[in-house]
This record gives structure tokens, sequence and C-alpha cells, in this order.
């Protein structure tokens, strides 16, 4: 074990949903790869155990089927289905049921999308998804926006953990208001994990220094010039950005203050 | 023969067929694989039990990469 892995060990808790528990605070997808050997190498390099997968249909005029389990093992890898691409709750609703029946797991990542241009998700059909899918048994994982009232909600509707955006879905733009994470993390009880928009690795550091559980992210990896490399750059830069905020960093000053004695000095 | 819809085509099968033979005949591997038939998921284990009928609408679909 390394030393910063005895430090992480010894100062921070298990990260836990729905009543498992994960080894990595980074979740990542599983899309827009070139190739599947790079998308298995960049999740490896990022240490994430938790993946996401979306459901389609077949390609029945391709001459070979070409499914992700075909290149991810579940036994490596958690695959947590998604309902990207869902625009109202009935939809979401019937990606879910089909996510489940494929992955043999209650775990899902609930997307309802109200908005075509931003992706924006719609709030209340994400609420509505989410009151039918907990009451079916699902463990609901709620991407959402950077809203208090809504997080709120989400958390009173039953849902494992409520996922507010950083920033829109694939700009990688980072947190742009890191002020309503916190706020968000500091009234929820469930894990609140932050999911879309985090561009490089310093995005994913200030999000986890919010004290916010975990981050999920697809595109900064997979669009990266290099997607290995970039995928354990966002390691490293979930993890410092956790120990940040365990350790508790100094307050921030509009002055400055000697790091030096006063003391001490020469006539 | 029969017309069924199948991923949102219309096709035209040999009639008799179960859900499994459908999906082996495509070269789908069905452990891969979950159908949606009529709207209603079907179970894994009643592939090789229900027979496709004129007029179904089924969808296949699996797991993709996504975000």
């Amino acid at each position: 074990m390394e030393a910063t892995q005895i430090v992480e060990a010894t100062r921070d808790v298990p990260f836990v949903i729905g009543g498992r528990e994960f080894r990595s605070r980074l979740i990542v997808g599983t899309g827009k790869y070139e190739t599947n050997r790079l998308m298995v190498d960049a999740i490896r390099a990022s240490g994430a155990d938790m993946v996401t997968v979306a459901v389609r249909r077949v390609d029945l005029d391709r001459s070979q089927e070409e499914g992700i389990l075909h290149h991810l093992d579940p036994e490596e890898f958690f695959l947590l289905p998604n309902t990207a691409g869902c625009y109202s709750a009935e939809d979401a609703t019937r990606y879910a049921r089909l996510g489940r029946a494929a992955g043999f797991t209650d775990f899902l990542k609930l997307e309802v999308i109200g908005d075509e241009a931003t992706l924006v998700p719609d709030v209340s059909a994400t609420l509505e998804a989410a009151r039918e899918l907990v009451a079916d048994g699902f463990k609901v994982l709620a991407y959402t926006n950077d809203d208090l009232v809504t997080a709120l909600r989400l958390e009173d509707a039953g849902c494992a953990a409520v996922m507010p955006l950083a920033s829109p879905i694939g700009s990688g733009l980072g947190v742009v208001n890191p002020h309503f994470i916190r706020e968000i993390k500091r009234r929820l009880d469930v894990p609140v994990i932050v999911d879309a928009g985090v561009g490089t690795a310093s995005d994913a550091c200030i999000t986890m220094e919010q004290g916010v559980d975990g981050v999920l992210m697809n595109t900064a990896i997979a669009a990266a010039d290099d997607p290995v490399a970039m995928a354990e750059a966002m390691n490293l830069g979930t993890r410092a950005g956790r120990l940040a905020y365990l350790a508790g960093r100094m307050p921030a000053r509009g002055i400055a203050v000697p790091s030096s004695p006063t003391r001490g000095m020469l006539d | 023969m029969i017309h069924v819809r199948l991923n949102g085509k219309q096709r035209e099968i040999d009639s008799g067929q179960t859900v499994g033979d459908l999906l082996v005949s495509l070269d789908l591997r069905p452990e891969l694989i979950v159908v949606e038939r009529n709207r209603e998921i079907l179970a894994r284990d009643r592939y090789r039990e229900v027979v496709v009928e004129e007029g179904d609408t089924l969808e296949f679909v699996h797991f993709v990469g996504g975000g």
C-alpha cells in the first residue's frame, strides 16, 4: 500500500450507496470511447469500481452483436444502468426495467432530460419516475439540477443517492456553483454525487473539496487526447480533493500572513 | 411466415419459432439480450417456451457504452 493510500484508509469512511460499499469515489461512464480496448484501459486507470452503461436496441443490421458485456466483466466492475436519452417519466421507467433485466441489479442511474439543447434535467419528471421506481424496489441514484429543493424532494422520495450536476452534460465547464453543491451536501443525509460537467482533474478535485461523497464523469475522460492518462489524473484528482476536504483547509485571507518567524531577524 | 415488428422494423419470419429460436437465428446470445414483447419484459427463462406470434412487437436490447 502506498503512503497516500494509508492516509486515505485511516482518515476516510467507507463509500456506501444503497447498502453496498464501493472502493472508489470516482464513478465513470463507458460511452464515447474510440475503441472498447481503450475504454477498458481507461476505466482500469481511473480506479473506478462502478461504471455506468446505457440500454439500447441491438443493431440487427451489423454482422456481429457488440454489446458492452463482451468487453466489461461484471465480476470486475459494478455496472450501473442509466436511463440516458429519456425525456419522460414513462420512458425512464421503461428503460429502468430493461436495465434491471439486463444487469440483475436494482441500482439505477435515473436521468430524465427536459431540454435537448442544454440536456438540463426535467426535475418534475425525474421526481415522478423516482417515486415509481423506489416503490418498485429500485435503488435510485437520481441525476438532477444543482437545486436544493429538488435534491430534498428526491431524498424524500427514497432515492439511494442524489446526483446534482456540476455543469451541463459533456460541457467540461467544471463546478459552476460550488455554493449550491455544498449546501445540498450539508442538507441531505443520503450520499451526494456530483454528476456531469467535470472537464479536467482540477475540476474533479474542486468537486470533491466541496465535501460531496463522489463524482461521476464520462466525457472528460473519453474525449481527452489520451483517455488512459486522463483517467489516472481523475483518479488522483478525486482522491486529492477528498483528502483536502477531510484535512480541513486553512481559512482564505485577503492579505498576506508571513510563513517564517518575524522575530530573530538580524539588526 | 408471420409478420412481426422487431427493433422498429417490419420483418417476415418463419412461424412457430420461440423467442429463443429467433435470437439464435440472428446470432445473438440469449444470456446477453433482454427481450421486450408487446411492451412487457420477457423473463430470460421463458425465451425457449414463448412462441413468437403474428403481429408481435419485439425489442431486443442490451447494454452499450453510456455515461
